[in-house]
């Protein structure tokens, strides 16, 4: 594998690979000097042109355990604000020696236009409303630690389909690892029929509900989504009030969904939203193994793509 | 000077001639258009296998002069467009700045008649500065030589503007250029709504951008009997309310381009912005219903949209890449496919390229009429080539057909004495 563009592009073998070498890899964070020589005199560049706290601090710390070096870049402060093009930026930054590039970036398909002119690795770190591609594999790794398999699981994703990288990326993942994925939430933030079409890879295996409780009945997971306002160009909810009474989730949600199904999150949490604070004491609530999975997850990347392990 | 094209299939939609004929040139005017001319020639062509047309007539360029001169200017524009046998060219007004007075109008003209390969025709804006407030001097715009009116890529949102357009430039006998996109409903978009924005992770435009507008524009131009013209028309959904339209007498035509019945959204993958464009590509049934609109006279003229980008434009991230692709040159070559399907005769294609749009402008198009100055497409409809750029004669290379094999060729252009081989 070359580059980590998006789960589209993945087979399932190619998800099994990154989950295992993740599961393999784990253990060094619980040592008690968590490092290892592998990526040394390795240059990773980490290019965030949107806020993150999770994604990019895990990235970073993936880097350190690995022993690679990180430059970091922050769109605040450097030629960007003069009006430097990106791929100006790449190019230039790339002489310093790069060898592979991390991007985040508020448009879609930024990391596949480096990919293509670039001759360096390039991991996407979420790209406009497109992909998050290693916010899904941790997904799965977790929900593989704690549910044991990641076959024949009814997954629920609810909130804003349609501005969310995250859904995007876990409605593919989940599919391909042979799971069903329900989604739901405001009916104008879905996917339409025709974009159904595109999410749905095999027969029934993915549903579009516009009833919160249809979407959760028995299932296995729920994630949660935070509303999106910084996409949204004018405002597409009449108020988080309403969002959080129709589809907020809530204990009383709790009796629908399986005995120990899993709530999970990607972060940030808007609480009393999309999450009813009172859920952050359910049992089953994994957002904080999600954040841990991550640095796994994004080892198990950097050292495939670095070392072609 | 004498020249003779021998033994080509003859096709003059303003004659309605289609005949394996010669064609007789004599001090750069048509003397005769007849089998087996057996006068004496300095020169003589031989056209077997070839059709052999007057020039093509295209009302929907972007020459980009002033103001966007290393994209194209006047100059490499038309020379384009002689490459593509398009030997009189309407070009749009979103020029910078935009032809929304008299004076930016003469200009373009004087340019042409210094520089041009063919006659230009400048259509002028609507309203001021294409902002849809204030209608601009339709008297004075005519007079200095403007043939249409459009706020090209800005559709008039305000009905009430474009109910008073549509009355106002009847008292010039303008037609009205509409480009059907509501924009509160194509905001932000960037690629046809539906599987494959949703796999690319863009907004998608929905078909209601379109069809809303051409809705609107066909009302209103029936109950003001303005004349309207409809420009690249790319969803299924127009048809029943084009023929509606039809049925009650509306003074409207439409128009499509050659990207609208070959090129679906899939082009776009892989983020390809050579293939973005205004109205975005749509499916594979939308393809199907813009033939079905050229089979039944809904869709009337075949337009380029000729919409030169320089890599400045168009080797970014897709969101900011700017809309369109190049097109004078390929329009007689794509347009042909719809001949060798069978879904039209020659001569009627050649009426969507060739009458059809000289009318909706009012001019004359080039013709094999006797007397009239040479302005002759040699054109071999089943030659195959490799579009590469240094078959691209416009400044710009921007097209989604660039590195594919096409069919369709022009051989030559006669203009006067003068013959021009590609």
């Amino acid at each position: 594998m070359k580059h980590l563009l998006d789960i589209e592009s993945l087979s399932k073998e190619d998800i099994e690979h990154y989950l295992t070498l993740a599961d393999n890899l784990k253990e060094i964070l619980y040592r008690p000097i968590p490092k290892v020589p592998t990526l040394r005199g390795k240059l990773v560049l980490l290019l965030f042109y949107e806020p993150s706290t999770r994604t990019k601090f895990s990235f970073e710390r993936a880097c350190k355990i690995l022993s690679a070096e990180v430059m970091s870049f922050q769109t605040k402060g450097s030629s960007i604000e003069k009006g430097e093009t990106l791929l100006d930026t790449v190019k230039n930054l790339k002489t310093l020696g790069v060898n592979l590039i991390v991007i985040r970036h508020n448009l879609s398909g930024t990391p596949h236009f480096l990919a293509r002119i670039l001759s360096v690795p390039v991991v996407n770190a979420g790209d406009g409303t497109h992909e998050h591609p290693t916010q899904a594999l941790l997904d799965l790794l977790t929900v593989r630690q704690k549910l044991g398999n990641l076959s024949d699981l009814k997954v629920a994703i609810i909130g804003d389909i349609k501005h969310s990288r995250v859904a995007h990326s876990d409605i593919l993942a989940f599919q391909k690892m042979g799971s069903t994925v329900y989604v739901s939430g405001p009916a104008h933030l879905l996917p339409t029929p025709a974009e159904e079409k595109f999410f749905c890879l095999k027969s029934k295996s993915f549903r579009v509900c516009y009833n919160l409780a249809t979407a959760i009945e028995s299932a296995d997971v729920v994630i949660a989504l935070r509303v999106q306002k910084e996409r949204h160009e004018t405002p597409l909810i009449p108020s988080y009030n309403e969002y959080h009474l129709t589809f907020g989730l809530a204990p009383k949600h709790l009796d629908l969904i399986k005995e120990g199904a899993l709530l999970m999150h990607p972060g940030p949490i808007n609480w009393g939203v999309e999450l009813h604070p009172e859920l952050e004491k359910y049992p089953f609530q994994v957002i904080l193994d999600q954040v841990e999975n991550g640095v796994a997850v994004r080892m198990a990347v950097l050292l495939t793509l670095l070392t072609g392990a | 000077m004498r020249l003779l094209i021998k033994n080509g299939r003859v096709l003059d939609p303003t004659l309605g001639l289609d005949l394996i004929a010669d064609v007789y040139i004599v001090d750069g005017k048509i003397e005769g258009v007849e089998e087996n001319i057996s006068a004496s020639a300095d020169r003589i062509i031989d056209a077997q296998g070839l059709w052999v047309l007057p020039g093509l007539v295209d009302i929907h360029v972007h020459l980009r002069e002033p103001g966007e001169e290393w994209k194209e200017d006047i100059e490499s524009g038309t020379r384009a467009a002689l490459h593509g046998g398009v030997l009189r060219v309407a070009c749009m007004p979103n020029t910078k700045p935009p032809v929304d007075t008299a004076e930016v109008c003469s200009a373009i003209i004087a340019k042409a008649k210094e520089k041009g390969y063919v006659p230009v025709y400048p259509i002028a804006c609507i309203t001021k500065g294409q902002a849809g407030k204030e209608l601009t001097e339709f008297g004075r715009l005519k007079l200095a030589g403007a043939v249409a009116l459009s706020d090209d890529g800005k559709w008039v949102q305000d009905s009430e503007m474009m109910r008073k357009a549509l009355l106002y430039a009847k008292s010039f006998d303008l037609p009205i250029i509409s480009h059907p996109e509501d924009q509160t409903l194509s905001f932000g978009g960037q690629v046809n709504l539906g599987k494959l924005s949703a796999k690319l992770g863009l907004k998608g435009v929905p078909f209601s951008a379109e069809t809303v507008a051409v809705v609107r524009d066909l009302l209103l131009a029936k109950e003001t009997k303005g004349k309207l013209h409809l420009a690249h028309l790319s969803v299924k959904e127009n048809l029943p309310f084009l023929r509606w339209a039809k049925e009650e007498g509306v003074n409207f035509t439409a128009e499509t381009c050659p990207h609208y019945f070959h090129l679906t959204e899939w082009e776009c993958d892989g983020y390809n912005t050579l293939a973005k464009v205004n109205p975005p590509l749509r499916t594979e049934e939308d393809v199907l219903a813009i033939k079905q609109a050229i089979k039944e006279g809904l869709i009337e003229v075949i337009a380029s949209d000729h919409a030169p980008h320089s890599p400045l434009e168009k080797d970014v991230e897709f969101e900011l890449a700017s809309p369109g692709m190049i097109g004078l040159e390929f329009l007689l070559p794509l347009s042909s496919s719809l001949v060798r399907e069978g879904l039209i005769s020659p001569l009627k294609l050649l009426k969507l390229l060739i009458t059809n749009p000289a009318k909706v402008i009012g001019i004359e198009p080039p013709s094999l009429r006797k007397g009239e100055k040479a302005e002759i497409v040699l054109f071999d409809p089943e030659e195959e080539y490799l579009v590469t750029e240094d078959f691209i004669q416009s400044k710009s290379k921007n097209t989604p057909f660039l590195g594919k094999t096409i069919k369709g060729r022009i051989k030559k252009v006669i203009l006067k004495d003068k013959v021009y081989e590609f």
